[in-house]
């Protein structure tokens, strides 16, 4: 799995830890993790509209923070589930931007096994770190 | 979980830290519970009240209560009053739910009368208030309404024909807090926000249908001042709280007042979630005029939700509201600043309290509290796991040693992952069902993240409480229908 949950690390919300090769596919894994809180089959969002995602941030950190939110703003502004398959980041007098296009569906409790809200991206522990084998990022949701 | 060796035990149910025990502490920490509630504490809340017993301007302790556990910044359970001019105002005190609260509605049914309705009201009640992942309520509001909403909290619900002026009298704050101002909350807070009024959201948010058995009423006298007047009385309850606005508000000031805690403030950093700001500040006071709005965007939440739960108990039985004695007992907020006179060190002042998993709870004769609970004491609701059912308590005169705070809920010792792999949702709604539950959800999942193991033991935290003396037990009220998000 390019993701998994952390058991003990949120008592009473959700912990995950993303994995990729590249920090964009980092961005791609991290942004699935989240959705799948809250829809058990991430296959069931079919690809029927589509949002542009921009950010920009000092710091990679903030950047992923950032981004992560705009899942969670789609999906109370519009009712929408979202994933993304692609995200470019670019660099520019020392500020980060980001760019993804993000495609999915309006929440649909028939079709979509629902599970719980996500509430926020809280900064607890966040985390990511650049290894030689890869990327790595360590998210707290608030549920 | 370890216990820190540092910690004493000071009097029935209260353990204290020194501010010895960690560096930068300004004064102790104090936890509240028995032995066995203090022992079960995870090793976050010790660590956590110790961070927040270090920001500016906190006076006596720092407070946890008995079903406190880990949190973001603050534990959750944590409570802390600061100093207006010397201290703080920070988002991690109030949590990402600003004014996440209990509501309790009576009526004049007794359990046998409702008894042969109870599937079908379990049903109405599920269709007619919407929970769950992303849901949107049935007041359709332009985003400009929405404005006069979140500065008006109940009073716009009162205006709009969705509440009788009673229930606004019997709301904490009157269900409006002065001096929400709408221009300090982006227009991001507003998008994800105005079409979530009268939805009850997910996770451990629920409403249930309970009942008032003649053995769990153990102060008859309070019971009655509060409206719980026969064996057998079917009551309301609910846990819900501001919605994406209020997370929205929380997530955009969490990030202002970190770029400026230490870079303008000089205030050190311990922890992110711990972000914060003087209460003076520009930002301080920007965040506590748009925190007022989420809190206000709450009362009016939850306004609308009694007011689809009058209309769906009027049509079930075929009486009005009014003949089915459908009546307010108390709303209480959860996930607070606010300001309130408290007497320390022998002197009246005015200071800034964060409860956050918290409940206030003001003692007889205490402004503040409706007038017709005034020789009683402040109606305490907290809400106990879906299977275990849930206390009213009242406030006490000795509540004044945690600022008439106490305590709001079980509390989780079960992560959502491990009780998802304990319990699973269909089996868990035919054993409720079995013991006379009857549970509508919109989660099978999200249900068996809920189950009765994945919290303390309910009946501990109220004793601990008692015994504490910062709230007295009225009457436990066990669950018969629950519809979760």
């Amino acid at each position: 799995m390019p993701y998994t949950y952390l058991d003990e690390i949120a008592i009473a919300d959700v912990a995950f830890e993303a994995r990729a090769d590249t920090r964009e596919g980092l961005f791609v894994e991290a942004g699935d993790a989240l959705m799948n809180v809250m829809v058990e089959n991430l296959g069931s969002i079919r690809p029927l509209v589509r949002r542009s995602f921009h950010a920009q941030a000092e710091d990679l950190e903030r950047l992923l923070f950032e981004y992560l939110q705009q899942f969670i703003f789609f999906k109370d502004a519009e009712q929408l589930l979202l994933r993304v398959s692609e995200v470019v980041i670019t660099q520019e007098a020392g500020v980060l931007g980001l760019t993804a296009e993000a495609s999915g569906e309006k929440i649909d409790p028939k079709r979509h096994d629902l599970n719980a809200d996500v509430k926020a991206v809280t900064l607890h522990r966040f985390r990511i770190q650049n290894e030689p084998d890869g990327w790595t990022a360590t998210v707290v949701l608030d549920i | 979980m370890t216990v820190p060796s540092e910690l004493r035990q000071i009097a029935d149910a209260v353990w204290e830290l020194p501010a010895s025990w960690k560096p930068g502490m300004r004064v102790p920490a104090r936890f509240y519970g028995t032995k066995e509630l203090v022992e079960r504490f995870d090793d976050g809340v010790f660590e956590q009240a110790a961070n927040v017993a270090t920001l500016p301007g906190i006076q006596k302790y720092s407070f946890c209560m008995p079903d406190g556990h880990w949190g973001y910044g603050f534990p959750i359970g944590g409570v802390a009053a600061f100093d207006l001019d010397e201290g703080v105002i920070s988002p991690g005190g109030i949590g990402f739910d600003i004014n996440c609260g209990m509501r309790l509605v009576a009526t004049n049914l007794i359990y046998d009368e409702v008894e042969p309705h109870l599937s079908r009201l379990v049903d109405r009640l599920f269709e007619r208030i919407p929970s769950g992942v992303g849901s949107t309520g049935f007041v359709k509001l332009k985003e400009d309404d929405f404005l006069d909403v979140v500065e008006q909290g109940a009073r716009w619900c009162l205006k709009n024909g969705y509440a009788l002026s009673e229930d606004l009298e019997l709301t904490e704050e009157q269900g409006c807090m002065e001096g929400a101002d709408a221009s300090k909350v982006s227009h991001k807070a507003v998008q994800r926000g105005y079409n979530q009024i009268g939805t009850l959201g997910s996770g451990n948010h629920y409403l249930e249908i309970q009942v008032a058995r003649k053995e769990n009423i153990f102060n008859p006298e309070l019971a009655r001042a509060f409206g719980i007047t026969m064996p057998d009385q079917v009551v309301v309850m609910y846990h819900c709280g501001s919605r994406g606005f209020g997370h929205q508000v929380a997530t955009d000031y969490l990030h202002i007042l970190l770029d400026v805690m230490e870079r303008v403030y000089g205030i050190k950093i311990i922890d992110k979630e711990l972000a914060c700001a003087p209460f003076r500040s520009p930002q301080g006071q920007d965040y506590f005029s748009a925190m007022k709005c989420a809190v206000n965007m709450s009362f009016a939440n939850r306004q609308v939700i009694l007011h689809r739960v009058r209309e769906v108990f009027s049509d079930v039985f075929g009486k009005s509201p009014d003949d089915l004695g459908i009546r307010q007992v108390y709303d209480v907020t959860h996930n607070t600043a606010k300001l309130e006179e408290h007497v320390i060190d022998g002197q009246k002042r005015k200071v800034l309290i964060h409860r956050k998993g918290s409940t206030r709870a003001f003692g007889p004769g205490m402004e503040d509290i409706p007038k017709r609970y005034q020789p009683f004491g402040q109606p305490v609701i907290i809400g106990g796991s879906m299977e275990t059912g849930s206390y009213l308590l009242a406030g006490v005169k000795s509540g004044e040693q945690t600022f008439y705070s106490t305590a709001h809920g079980s509390g989780r010792v079960m992560s959502r992952h491990s009780a998802r792999k304990k319990y699973q949702g269909k089996k868990l709604v035919r054993e409720m069902q079995f013991r006379g539950i009857y549970v509508r959800t919109a989660s099978l999942r999200g249900l068996a993240e809920e189950a009765g193991g994945a919290y303390k033991n309910i009946d501990a935290v109220v004793r601990a409480s008692e015994l504490a003396g910062i709230s007295t037990p009225v009457v436990k009220l066990t669950p018969i229908g629950n519809i979760k998000g």
